[in-house]
């Protein structure tokens, strides 16, 4: 066991435990986004920053693991502000018009912003111009709202063990493909499983015609976790 | 081939050498070759056997000999006499003059005496004076005495103590010290271990890296073999970008010498360490040129970088202890171990030992490839060593650090290079880029070149840098256009200072640096272009001319 103090409080938490996790079993919340308890982590969204006292670098509460005498804040003045900006950056870095969302109302994303308090952006909005891809049965992707959380190739890799998913382009111009940027229908690995939808934080990946909050009640992480213990 | 076989190697290879009466090295790297130097190469063979010279007078090709802004270059031994702007019509003058009568001849000599007189090089010492494509020249030279040495009177913990005792830091960009890695390696207790050499050098304008491997191919291959023997490694992988292709090519023919003198291989000169090493050429991505980012790009995934911890010295290459090491840095270990890291570390200053390379670029008299002493000031770089500012123009701004380098006016040139005085001005060492500008720049728009480079090479992973530089992008060319206002210069400071220190990787952390340290020490200038609408320098707001016009 592991003895650390998080935001002032002591709690004592298994080795190699990450700092997210002891922060949550601990009743601390940090907010998270690309984060998916049974997925990899991958570091990527930057929302569950925190600070280490002894060192002036930020660190991913995700796939920082604990040590012994650490001593965590997560929640100063500065992380509020980078998270408002991070928050306000995914909204503006492509088409976020919430009223015609699918995922409005069920929407991680727009949820994080309301708790966050983030009611405007400093950045003009982008319209973007990303592929829909309707053609597969049910699946819809609309590359619009994309976060770039890589949860959905995540889960069909190490969950679904497929790989259908993944990302093709760098930067802003990254996006999610099926196969070898095939259109859905034509994906020859595709199982048509659905665990892409149910992961997808945002309105990106969602069923047609069914509503998101029927989807995305299937609770993925107890899913994933029954599996993992499964031996 | 056994150890004692490399002396006599050395010393056959000497006299053979010395049998000859003068060497003309004729430089054959990327630089000179675009001035036509394969041609001039073939012309001084044919000059010498024209004049019946071919058993006093030995025609080579070389590495970059540093002054390639006045290529194709020939140095002559003995005397270093070095030619520039040489022409095939004048070699036949030049052999007939300085090899036949002796008399050098003085108006096509190079000039700027100043430019080698400040520099001090270490690793770039057998630079134009050895064939690159002949390890027997890199052995005369003293070359693989170092890996013997190793082999045959040192413990793996006796190199790397004498690594760490050197103050050895890693020449890639951040500066980590050298031996502590290697100590790190060593004692990860899973196997096997893995040894990555970072030739990627992904930055524009930037060659100091390539023209090492070009130049000098079996140095870097010595600093892997004994950095593989003080860790424990018997595979290492070369990572260098497709793009250049002469490095590869001599890269490769030195990997197939040394095999084939078993110095690379299974038992090593007879002994039992072994050690193979496959080069790896990556697509030409910035970002592969990141630690993480380069082992991923090793194990044939996408080229993303992975946050730390873990770090690659316990989990690498296929979760395995791998070292990674900047090219430059493994090329100063065969002197290290010869010398004594205590030798070493007289070179330099006592935080930050040795030399270091940089490609000298931008507008500026001499411009080429250097090499000098840790501490050396900025000053005597851009006025001593590279003659001051082209077309007697005045001096504005150096950038320091490749494309997320800093900006550093006049008042600042006295600043010693070493990672940290850099970094206490907002420029980072880098991989060894220094561009002078002057006074027709505009450094709004030197700031905005430099970000949109990042936009493109951001890898997408993480929010800051690929949605944060976007927006900074957006920034500029509002302001380039004349449509910002003043509250922009405070989003771009935010924005910035957020970008740095959320992103993932050291791309992002550094690539504000152009914007900060220009909104730094040039601030006059954004205001003038967003209040004014004007750009003194005449580079801004050019496309709305355009428009009217139409
Ligand atoms: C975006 C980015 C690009 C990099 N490119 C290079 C490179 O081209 N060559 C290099 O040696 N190091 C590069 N580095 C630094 C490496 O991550 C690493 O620190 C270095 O190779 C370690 O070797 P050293 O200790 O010998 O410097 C880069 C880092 C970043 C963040
Ligand atoms: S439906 Fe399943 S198999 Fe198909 S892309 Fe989504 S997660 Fe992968
Ligand atoms: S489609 Fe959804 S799950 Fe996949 S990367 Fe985009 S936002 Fe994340
Ligand atoms: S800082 Fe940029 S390049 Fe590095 S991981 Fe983040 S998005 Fe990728
Ligand atoms: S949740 Fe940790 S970086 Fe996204
Ligand atoms: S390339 Fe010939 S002198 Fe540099």
């Amino acid at each position: 066991m592991v003895n650390l103090k998080i935001d002032g409080i002591e709690v004592e938490v298994p080795k190699d435990t990450m700092i997210l996790k002891a922060a949550k079993d601990n009743r601390i919340d940090i907010p998270t986004l690309c984060n998916l308890e049974g997925l990899i982590s991958y570091g990527g969204c930057r929302l569950c920053l925190v600070e280490i006292s002894g060192s002036s670098k930020l660190f991913p509460a995700c796939t920082t693991p604990v040590s012994p005498g650490m001593e965590i804040t997560t929640n100063s003045n500065k992380l509020k502000e980078y998270r408002k900006m991070t928050i306000q950056l995914l909204l503006s870095e492509r088409t976020h018009i919430c009223s015609v969302c699918v995922a409005n109302d069920h929407c991680e994303l727009q949820s994080l912003a309301n708790q966050l308090g983030v009611d405007h952006t400093i950045f003009e909005r982008n319209w973007t111009k990303e592929e829909i891809d309707s053609t597969h049965d049910f699946l819809v992707i609309d590359r619009n709202r994309c976060i770039l959380c890589t949860r959905c190739i995540r889960v069909c890799d190490e969950i679904e063990g497929v790989h259908t998913l993944d990302l093709r382009l760098r930067g802003k111009d990254a996006q999610i493909i099926m196969d070898m940027d095939n259109q859905w229908i034509n994906s020859c690995s595709c199982t048509s499983c659905r665990k892409c939808s149910n992961v997808c934080p945002v309105g990106a990946i969602y069923i047609e015609g069914e509503p998101v909050s029927h989807t995305k009640k299937k609770d993925i992480v107890e899913f994933i976790k029954t599996r993992r213990n499964r031996k | 081939m056994k150890l004692v076989d490399l002396q006599t190697i050395a010393e056959n290879e000497v006299d053979f050498q010395r049998s000859y009466k003068h060497r003309i090295n004729v430089c054959s790297s990327s630089g000179c070759i675009l001035f036509g130097a394969l041609k001039i190469l073939k012309a001084f063979k044919d000059a010498v056997k024209e004049f019946g010279l071919e058993k006093e007078c030995k025609v080579a090709r070389t590495g970059c000999i540093g002054t390639c802004s006045v290529g194709p270059a020939v140095l002559i031994e003995p005397g270093d006499y070095l030619y520039q702007n040489v022409s095939t019509e004048k070699v036949r003058e030049i052999v007939r003059d300085h090899i036949v009568l002796g008399l050098p001849i003085k108006e096509m000599l190079y000039k700027n005496e100043s430019f080698f007189k400040k520099q001090k090089r270490l690793v770039l010492k057998n630079a134009g004076k050895i064939d690159p494509h002949r390890i027997q020249d890199y052995i005369a030279m003293g070359g693989y005495s170092a890996l013997v040495k190793c082999l045959a009177t040192m413990t793996p913990q006796g190199v790397i103590c004498e690594v760490t005792s050197s103050g050895l830091r890693g020449r890639g960009g951040a500066g980590f010290p050298t031996g502590q890695k290697w100590s790190l390696v060593a004692r990860a207790h899973s196997s096997p271990k893995y040894i990555v050499a970072n030739l990627d050098e992904g930055d524009p304008g930037v060659f100091a890296n390539r023209t090492l491997a070009e130049a000098d191919p079996h140095a870097i291959l010595e600093g892997m073999l004994i950095a593989a023997y003080a860790i424990g490694a018997e595979k290492g992988y070369l990572y260098i970008r497709a793009e250049y292709p002469l490095a590869i090519q001599t890269l490769q023919k030195a990997i197939a010498q040394a095999r084939s003198m078993s110095l690379l291989g299974d038992s090593i000169l007879e002994t039992p360490f072994k050690f193979n090493v496959e080069l790896r050429l990556g697509a030409g991505a910035f970002i592969a040129g990141e630690e993480t980012a380069i082992l991923a790009s090793i194990e044939g995934k996408r080229a993303m970088p992975k946050p730390r911890p873990p770090y690659p010295a316990t989990y690498g290459l296929w979760g395995k202890p791998t070292l990674i090491q900047n090219v430059e840095t493994l090329a100063n270990i065969p002197m290290i171990v010869l010398n004594g890291g205590l030798w070493f570390s007289k070179t330099g200053t006592t935080e930050c030992t040795g030399t270091k390379c940089f490609s000298l670029t931008g507008n500026i008299n001499n411009p080429g490839l250097i090499e000098v002493s840790m501490g050396t000031t900025l000053r005597e770089v851009v006025f001593d060593i590279g003659g001051g500012v082209q077309n007697e123009r005045n001096f504005k701004a150096v950038l320091v650090g490749g494309p997320s380098g800093g900006c550093l006016p006049e008042a600042l040139l006295d600043q010693p290079i070493d990672y940290e005085s850099l970094k206490s001005v907002g420029a980072i060492m880098g991989s060894g880029g220094i561009v002078v500008l002057d006074d027709g720049s505009c450094m709004v728009d030197t700031a905005k070149f430099f970000t949109e480079f990042c936009v493109e090479e951001s890898c997408g992973k993480c929010t800051p840098c690929r949605a944060g530089l976007a927006r900074v992008k957006e920034i500029f060319e509002a302001i380039t256009k004349g449509s910002a206002r003043l509250e922009d210069i405070t989003t771009l400071e935010k924005v910035s200072a957020y970008i740095m220190d959320a992103s993932l990787c050291g791309l992002g952390q550094t690539a504000p640096n152009p914007v900060i340290t220009t909104l730094r020490y040039f601030k006059n200038e954004y205001l003038q272009h967003i209040t004014e609408k004007t750009c003194q320098a005449g580079k801004c707001f050019k496309k709305e001319e355009g428009e009217q016009k139409q």
